[in-house]
């Protein structure tokens, strides 16, 4: 079973995702900040991290940048999902090693599309 | 609704639109008409019903349109557009390297999504179709349809359906919530309106044709009749481009399917298909729908 990182300071979308992801077989886990995430990582890395932009403590900018780093750290794809809308974020975080950029708000269509996108889910299962 | 009066309906969308439905889609018919009804100020089904039986154009022009479904997104089913790129491009860049011209029709074109798709997947081929004269075709029943393909304005959701995010930066531009596709893709393609129920000839040949998720509507004899006159309008070497769900097989012997390429056919000898009788009760539809 594929792991997913869901990174996000709404308990609300936290709860979202990880139905959405289970749904897509995925086992998830949470963290409510960029450096609660990167613990997390240290001890082990995901095979995907859904991952917010604007957190207290930490982004999730930040955070990509550190987790890249991490030994194996090139690994996990990254699906931003954010409100940050605009080409100039987009832009920012495809050149800091972002795989995939969702704008919220999302519904398990978009999330399913990006994920099979970047490969973490077969094609077919996109469209069920 | 009563009986007959979805008997009327499923008639009337037969003939003018071709649109086949089962015995048993009531709620697809108050879904899609209630609204329209509404909006044009009837109280309900039976009063629509009543204005169609007198013969209110308008009202034949939206109740066809509002039934005619527009589900699309970007690289639907992604399958095909890898086929293009990988399998029907190379192929037609080699067989037309003369006349450096490719004409692609797409004849379910809906809002635009997939004559873009075919578009993006043009350009991102970059130096192979340098100085080549490429036309992209798209066609659609609704008028309303194409006017927002020619548009080419998208919703931040209608974006994030199948279509990768680099891609997304790289030829579209940002209005607020919405998102339109560059000035240089929108010129690649011309928008008509056509129902494939009507002759058709007059777009040409074409070395590809995608004709997705629309014959699934039509009863067997019109689906042949299509895929016959369609023979008739694609090069000898040319590709047809079926959706998921759809195939020739068992139907007509104009196209055969290319062995392990799901949804990609090839014409058989053309002249096979010009012996074909052309559908029997075809004229009375094209003068209703000649209005239009």
């Amino acid at each position: 079973m594929k792991t997913c990182l869901v990174v996000d300071d709404s308990s609300v979308v936290r709860k979202i995702a990880r139905r959405i992801l289970e749904g897509l077989e995925f086992e998830v886990t949470e963290a409510e900040d960029g450096s609660k995430a990167l613990e997390i990582c240290k001890r082990q890395l995901p095979d995907a991290v859904l991952l917010d932009w604007n957190m207290p403590v930490m982004d999730g900018f930040e955070f990509m940048g550190h987790m890249r780093r991490l030994p194996g750290g090139d690994q996990p794809k990254v699906v931003f999902c954010t409100t940050e809308n605009n080409v100039a974020h987009i832009a920012q975080a495809l050149s800091g090693g972002a795989n995939e950029y969702i704008m919220k708000p999302f519904d398990k269509d978009i999330i399913a599309d990006k994920f099979a996108e970047v490969g973490l889910i077969p094609v077919g299962q996109a469209m069920v | 609704m009563t009986p007959t009066e979805y008997e009327y309906l499923r008639k009337f969308l037969k003939d003018n639109s071709g649109l086949d439905l089962s015995a048993d889609k009531q709620y697809l018919i108050e879904s899609r008409l209630l609204p329209l009804a509404r909006k044009a100020g009837l109280s309900g089904i039976a009063e629509l019903v009543q204005k169609l039986q007198a013969g209110s154009r308008q009202l034949i022009t939206d109740v066809v349109e509002a039934m005619t479904t527009n589900e699309t997104f970007f690289f639907r089913d992604k399958v095909p557009f890898d086929h293009f790129r990988d399998t029907i491009m190379p192929e037609v860049i080699k067989a037309r390297a003369g006349k450096r011209s490719v004409r692609i029709w797409c004849a379910a074109g809906s809002t635009g999504q997939e004559p873009y798709s075919l578009a993006m997947c043009l350009k991102e081929m970059g130096a192979a179709l340098t100085g080549w004269r490429v036309e992209i075709i798209a066609t659609d029943l609704s008028q309303e349809v194409l006017e927002k393909a020619k548009a080419g304005v998208y919703s931040q959701f209608e974006v994030q359906r199948g279509l990768p995010i680099q891609m997304l930066v790289k030829y579209f531009k940002q209005t607020g919530e919405t998102w339109q596709i560059n000035p240089e893709l929108r010129a690649m393609i011309q928008h008509r309106q056509l129902n494939l129920l009507h002759d058709f000839s007059q777009f040409g040949t074409f070395d590809v044709i995608f004709c997705r998720n629309v014959l699934i509507y039509f009863d067997q004899d019109t689906k042949i009749n299509i895929f016959n006159r369609l023979a008739r309008q694609i090069e000898p070497d040319g590709f047809l481009v079926l959706g998921a769900a759809e195939t020739v097989v068992g139907l007509t012997d104009t196209f055969r399917p290319i062995p392990d390429r799901r949804g990609l056919y090839k014409p058989n000898d053309p002249r096979a298909a010009v012996a074909k009788p052309v559908l029997a009760g075809a004229a009375p539809r094209m003068a209703v729908m000649a209005g239009r």
